[in-house]
């Protein structure tokens, strides 16, 4: 028998071993590609010719971009899940199962019972690219997050879906002081979570569990995770030696039924398959010649604010800072707007420090001639920064934005402005703001995003973005989130595409994303005609140049693009005309000290991940909350219909009127119940059943029932079930009612009266997948409430035969259940009125919340609500106001009873100058893409904002602040 | 130049004027019922062309004017519409859109209205899309499905249900590359000309029909052992075009597996059902279950003779009945999850499981909301009764890679590879009481 060779070309690393013929591993390596997979493969098999030369070996290929490789060498390919299993059957055949994380992908293997194995899905991140992408944004290396985590001392909840998720959640504890050990076990954390959630699909984890690739091998951190996380004993966690090669090893196991060959031969084929490459999907050259790039360079570069000497000049100055999500700028100007100081660097995840630093330096160049009479400070940090230095100003990015752009370009109309983690593009009109747009969770992949990718290819992003600018063929990658794009990318490798296609193909998908995904721009006049843009990622040139292929139209580019913010913020300080500035003296910063600690605030059930700040002298300041109790005073409540109509509905739990003699039935407090509750509690109690909810939803709730979860893809109000029915199991209940229900009630607002199929059929979901449901009596029936007269017959049939109940029993309690349920929407209906006369009284601006109605459970919303009425607004609901308008004519098929009481909620908000629209939309909800277009359109037609928050199961609300402070200035500015 | 005329709501009418002066575009879903469809139409006097384009363009039109969230088969069928429309070599204001719109919980139902919207934005609100539906809804002064045609069209799409069947039942033997798909053209022409002549639109003319269907398809000459099978189910879309699913029969073929693809009647009777089970289940008109159930009935019969015609071939394998596939998903989900492809698409994975089908791939667009439901939310439970099951769930999506889908897929195929080895699948526990023996017609 020959020598066997497995090669696992991973979308990172290319891993080669040797086996003998007793199974011994006689050879391996790990080594990382670069993108060159077939060259480094050959290399390491060169390296290794005094083993093999002369000889015939069998030979397989392996791995996510390996099979590219193997089709073009003609070498034999075996599927890299396959080839695992099939060593872990070799070398640790008492294995139950497997946890394999490579570069890009996550697999699981289930041995025992029936052979099952498991991919993460198209839209699963938490992988070895998504560890590397946290390093960079925390600018540690991997192996320094690994040591870092191991000194953890809290965890915080990180969006464990897909690593863009993730990475909103980072960068808002680091920037707001969050301990850089506590933020990287988070992210391992965060790992683990998407592991066992996305692929488990409700098979346990349990027995001796095998962890393999690179990730596994290589972190401590993570391993420590995964352990704690699944509750195994040294016994039963087995980290193999060679964990990170397995599939290598399982390729050339597999290779024992194919025909050897002369290991020269495979050189050969791997050598002469070089020259097969080919990019079938390029676009046009970003530009055609040197003088081309000259002259845009030329044009870009007048866009310039007037000169000026910090070294010479006296009189007064103002300085704006912006503590953005990964770099931190600043701007000194002079009166005339002259730039006396400016500084842009990566905030390192500690922007205090970086901040001080600056501040002494500024002081130290300002002597006795400059005078800095105001300061302002912008960004994600904004507040942190505001305390820790006594700024005088605080605003929102978005203000700071459009005034840059309008001191380079009086007649702005579009701002878009792309920085490291974040997007974003808003209007002008009448010199307002007057919509504003930020890049949704999903598609935040900007700035940081190409660093990510120059990182992992090997280069430093000035020069990955210079690689571009000349190639001729540019690859097309699509338009699509950072997960997507490594596949995207991972394809362009295979097909042959060099790093310079690849380094244009990114920069036009940057490109892309903002002008479809967030803008949703079919045209450049769909934008303006004077549009300016800015942020780091413009300074780039590929994506400037891109930018203005897409929209075939000439930008101002400001040479200060990258501080922008810092500017606009100057002017803004400039604006206050103070007498002289706040701001931490010299003498002040000498004693300046800082030291964040983690704190989890216990005050009511939000449960706020806190962030105590302490300042020299005794200063503190709290972040991370979403209202003042936890800084020791008690939140004005202003009227929150949400708060309202939540409290409400968790009160019908009990026997009501009845006697409950007929047993404790259990109604999962969920989806549509969050509409229905007053009518099924009305029926049951009628009927004589105690009715028991299921406890209110949290993020245990939902870690509850995770792993049962069959599609990581749904919306988080529909995950949440499962956690419900589980508690309701364990609460002992007789029976779980959770009809399935298609229809919802028909209010004749809209063409018909659906529910979405998610919130019609997650009790059949439910039914398949929670095991715990067989130990109960679980009545999932169809039921429509649409027809009363047909459901009292219905009704009448079905509790009969399930309960032996009278029909005519039955046929009275659901007369009484309709009483019930339009009881409880005539009194949100006047309880909303009343809220409304009384903030017209008290002369507050009022805010309907447009959404479903269990956007208003307090872990769904996280809420938002709280965070709305501490500005100052009035809180409504949509269904407080619908009714207040008829059925009109919708240029989309109306046909969902939530999405019409919307429709007919923002159609009357255009009839009151004092009342605004915030539409919540679940991440992953497919009829919400339909909807959101819908209000905007109606909403803009009636002269009003659009503003959309996106939720999911992620709860820093950093993006939802910037959206309702830019919804505030912008109402303010219309005032003006 | 015919006027633009619009009804009452705004909408843009197709006009007769119309009908005579524009060209009509389909987007294609089944390359061979949609094919015959366009005779049909043709021979009721409109200009028709089905779009047969397949390239990036049609993603990034698609991505331009329709919101990128929205299911990937809108983002297609509209794209492939505005880049024909702009790219095709077409008067701008010379054609008409057709697009179908089935009406349902689910969001498809919304395609019209996006094209529309989509339309507007690219500055072509000019172009009238006409809705092709059998539940009356928008009405167009041009455009009339006449029970005639329906009559025609409910034969055409028998005719490639059972052409489509038995094609891919020779395609992965055949000897001579190509000979299937050349039998396919010809048939399509030989029923769309007899169609034309008022031939094969009875019952006894179509079962002579299948008959010969089948005698000619078995007549192509094949080697080989058997393959693999292996059982493709889906959103409708993404399931049957190629632009949707990157060509999954053709990967699967190159592989050297033989794809089963349940046909589209079961789909059709599904979506007649529903209106039955919507009064049986909610209330409703009985003149109207009263109805659809005569309608349902009647292609249940023409189904049943198709089945019968693949039996008495003695060559191919016969699919279950609508009713076979109904009593086996009891258990599974009720009779009224109807949105998307609802219970029949868990009842098709069924199917093929008990026909000895085990190895399926589920295809859904991206977010798919029904699919979360009867696609993912069903594996679990089939592959509790059924161990030897072996079902991948792939999504589809613009910026979904074909590497990526592919792997998933090799996966599948590698454990199916395996599984030949060991047992043949068969439920943990009978898990109904009746099955029907007809369904045990599995094997060659």
């Amino acid at each position: 028998m020959s020598l066997r060779v497995g090669i696992d070309i991973g979308s990172t690393t290319v891993k080669v071993v040797v086996l003998s013929e007793q199974d011994k591993l006689l050879f391996r390596s790990y080594e990382r590609h670069f993108s060159k997979t077939r060259e480094r493969a050959l290399e390491t098999l060169n390296a290794i010719r005094d083993m093999l030369a002369g000889q015939e070996i069998k030979v397989t290929i392996t791995g996510s971009a390996g099979l590219g490789v193997a089709d073009a060498a003609g070498i034999d390919f075996v599927q890299e899940v396959y080839a695992t299993a099939a060593a872990v059957n070799t070398y640790i055949p008492d294995t139950d199962a497997v946890i394999e994380l490579g570069g890009e992908d996550a697999k699981i293997i289930f041995f025992g019972g029936a052979l099952e194995e498991r991919m993460n899905g198209s839209c699963a991140g938490g992988t070895g690219a998504f560890i590397d992408q946290m390093a960079t944004l925390m600018n540690v290396s991997v192996s320094e997050l690994d040591e870092l985590s191991l000194k953890h001392e809290k965890i915080y909840p990180i969006a464990s879906r897909c690593g863009v998720f993730a990475k909103s959640d980072i960068q808002p504890i680091l920037n707001q002081g969050g301990r850089k050990e506590d933020v990287a076990a988070s992210i391992f954390q965060a790992v683990v979570d998407q592991t066992v959630a996305g692929l488990t699909q409700g098979r346990e984890l349990k027995g001796k569990i095998v962890f393999l690739g690179g990730p596994l091998h290589f972190l401590m951190g993570l391993r420590e995770r995964f352990v704690e996380t699944l509750k195994l004993d040294g016994d039963h966690a087995v980290f193999p030696e060679d964990g990170d090669c397995f599939a290598a090893m399982g390729a050339a196991l597999c290779a024992t039924d194919y025909a050897p060959v002369p290991f020269e031969t495979v050189l050969k084929k791997l050598e002469d398959s070089a020259s097969t490459a080919t990019v079938v999907d390029t676009m046009p050259p970003l530009f055609t010649s040197e003088a081309e790039y000259d002259s845009f360079a030329a044009r870009h570069n007048a866009s310039r604010p007037p000169e000026a000497d910090i070294s010479t000049y006296s009189g007064p100055a103002y300085l704006g800072i912006d503590a953005g999500s990964t770099t931190t700028k600043l701007a000194l100007i002079a009166p005339d707007g002259g730039l006396l100081y400016t500084y842009y660097h990566s905030n390192l995840g500690n922007p205090v420090a970086i901040v001080l630093e600056q501040l002494r330096e500024i002081y130290r160049l300002c002597g006795d001639r400059i005078v800095i009479k105001g300061a302002a400070v912008t960004g994600y940090g904004e507040d942190l920064i505001k305390n820790a230095f006594n700024c005088d100003l605080g605003l929102v990015e978005t203000m700071a934005h459009y005034k840059a752009a309008a001191h380079f370009q009086p007649d702005v109309d579009f701002i878009i402005d792309i920085g490291g983690q974040d997007m974003k593009c808003f209007k002008i009109r009448n010199g307002a703001v007057d919509s504003i747009m930020l890049n949704e969770a999903c598609s935040s992949g900007c700035g940081s995003f190409i660093e990510t990718f120059a990182k992992a290819l090997g280069y430093n992003i000035a020069d990955f973005a210079k690689l571009g600018l000349f190639t001729q063929k540019p690859v097309n990658l699509g338009s699509r989130c950072t997960v997507f794009m490594n596949s995207s990318v991972k394809q362009a490798q295979k097909d042959g595409a060099s790093v310079e296609d690849i380094s244009a193909g990114l920069s036009t998908s940057i490109v892309k994303n903002a002008i479809y995904k967030v803008i949703r721009a079919a045209s450049a006049d769909d934008l303006g005609k004077h549009i300016v843009v800015q942020g780091g990622t413009f300074l780039n040139d590929a994506v400037l140049r891109a930018f203005e292929q897409e929209l075939g139209r000439e930008v101002t580019r400001p040479v200060i693009a990258g501080i922008m913010g810092a500017f606009g913020a100057a002017l803004a300080a400039w604006d206050l005309h103070l007498d002289r500035s706040a701001l931490l003296s010299e003498e002040a910063l000498q004693s300046f000290t800082h030291t964040a600690k983690p704190a989890t605030c216990g005050l009511c059930t939000n449960h706020c991940s806190l962030t105590v700040n302490s300042f020299d002298g005794g200063r503190r300041f709290v972040s991370g909350n979403r209202c003042s109790r936890p800084l020791g005073e008690e939140p004005s409540r202003l009227p929150d219909l949400m708060r309202y109509k939540y409290a409400k509905l968790r009160a019908l739990q009990g026997k009501g009127e009845g006697d409950g003699s007929r047993g404790r039935i259990g109604i999962p407090f969920g989806l549509n119940m969050y509409e229905n509750l007053p009518f099924w509690f009305e029926l049951f109690t009628q009927l004589n059943f105690e009715v028991v909810l299921s406890p209110e939803s949290s993020r245990k709730i939902y870690l509850k029932g995770q792993r049962t979860i069959p599609s990581d893809t749904v919306c988080y109000p529909a995950k949440l079930l499962h956690g419900h029915v589980e508690a309701l199991v364990e609460a002992g209940v007789d029976a779980i009612f959770y009809p399935c229900m298609p229809y919802n009630f028909n209010e004749g607002a809209g063409d018909n009266n659906y529910n979405c199929p998610v919130v019609a059929y997650y009790p059949e979901l439910l039914a398949a997948n929670v095991p715990e449901l067989k130990q109960v009596r679980y009545l999932y029936p169809y039921f429509g409430l649409h027809r009363p007269r047909d459901m009292e017959r219905k009704a009448g049939e079905w509790f009969f035969n399930e309960f032996h109940i009278p029909k005519r029993e039955t046929a009275a309690a659901v007369k009484a259940a309709y009483i019930a349920y339009n009881a409880y929407k005539n009194d949100l209906r006047n309880t909303g009125r009343t809220y409304i006369d009384r903030a017209r009284a008290e002369g507050r601006p009022i805010l309907v919340v447009c959404g479903r109605p269990y956007h208003m459970d307090p872990e769904i919303n996280h809420g938002i609500n709280d965070l709305i009425t501490s500005y100052g607004f009035v809180l409504v609901t949509e269904d407080a106001v619908a009714y207040l308008e008829d059925r009109a004519p919708r240029h989309v098929l109306n046909q969902w009873t939530y999405h019409a009481r919307m429709y007919n909620a923002a159609r009357y908000v255009c009839t009151q100058p004092d009342m605004e629209v915030i539409q919540l939309v679940s991440f992953g909800c497919g009829i919400d893409a339909i909807t959101g277009d819908e209000m905007r359109s109606i909403l803009e037609e009636g002269g009003k904002l659009y503003t959309q928050l996106k939720i999911d199961d992620i709860s820093n609300l950093g993006a939802v602040k910037i959206r309702i402070r830019s919804l505030m200035a912008a109402i303010e500015a219309r005032k003006k | 130049m015919a006027k633009l005329v619009y009804d009452d709501t705004g909408r843009l009418l197709f006009t007769k004027e119309m009908k005579e002066e524009y060209t009509l575009l389909m987007p294609q879903m089944l390359p061979v019922h949609f094919g015959m469809m366009k005779k049909l139409l043709e021979c009721e006097g409109y200009k028709v062309d089905m779009l047969t384009t397949n390239h990036r363009g049609i993603v990034d039109e698609g991505l331009k004017y329709v919101h990128n969230d929205t299911c990937y088969p809108a983002l297609l069928v509209i794209g492939q519409l505005i880049d024909a429309v702009k790219h095709g070599g077409y008067d701008p204001h010379r054609v008409g859109l057709l697009i179908t719109q089935t009406g349902g919980g689910c969001r498809a139902s919304n395609y019209i209205h996006l094209l529309r919207k989509a339309l507007e934005k690219a500055d072509m609100a000019y172009i009238p899309v006409v809705s092709v539906n059998l539940s009356g809804l928008e009405k167009n002064p041009g455009f009339s499905l006449t029970l005639p045609f329906i009559r025609k069209a409910v034969y055409a799409m028998m005719y490639g249900d059972i052409i489509v069947n038995v094609a891919n039942q020779v395609r992965p033997y055949e000897v001579e590359e190509g000979a299937a798909d050349r039998m396919i053209d010809a048939w399509s022409q030989r029923l769309v000309d007899g169609f034309q002549a008022g031939k094969g639109m009875s019952r006894r003319q179509m079962r002579a029909n299948f008959d010969a269907i089948c005698a000619d398809f078995a007549a192509i000459p094949v080697a080989g052992e058997p393959k693999i099978r292996v059982g493709v189910v889906g959103e409708i879309y993404v399931k049957f075009a190629p632009l949707g699913n990157n060509n999954l029969e053709k990967f699967l073929l190159s592989e050297g597996v033989e794809p089963v693809v349940p046909g589209l009647t079961d789909f059709i009777i599904f979506k007649i059902y529903n209106r039955v089970a919507d009064v049986e289940l909610y209330g409703g008109k009985w003149i109207k279950k009263a109805g659809c159930t005569a309608f349902m009935k009647y292609i249940e019969a023409c189904q049943r003779d198709m089945i019968a015609a693949l039996e008495q071939s003695g060559r191919f394998r016969a699919p279950g009945t609508f009713q076979d596939l109904h009593r086996l998903v009891h258990g599974y989900l009720g009779d009224g999850n109807k949105m998307g492809e609802g219970w029949l698409l868990t009842a098709e994975m069924l199917e093929l499981i008990h026909s000895g089908t085990n190895n399926i791939v589920c295809t859904q667009p991206f977010g798919c909301l029904p699919n979360h439901i009867v696609g993912k939310g069903m594996i679990r439970k089939l592959k509790d009764d059924y161990p030897y099951s072996n079902i991948v769930a792939i999504d589809y999506d613009p910026g979904a890679t074909r590497i990526n889908q592919e792997n998933r897929i090799k996966l599948m195929l590698a454990n199916a590879k395996g599984l030949t080895h060991s047992e043949p699948a068969r439920p943990r526990e009978e898990p109904q009481v009746e099955r029907e023996p007809q369904l045990a017609h599995a094997n060659i």
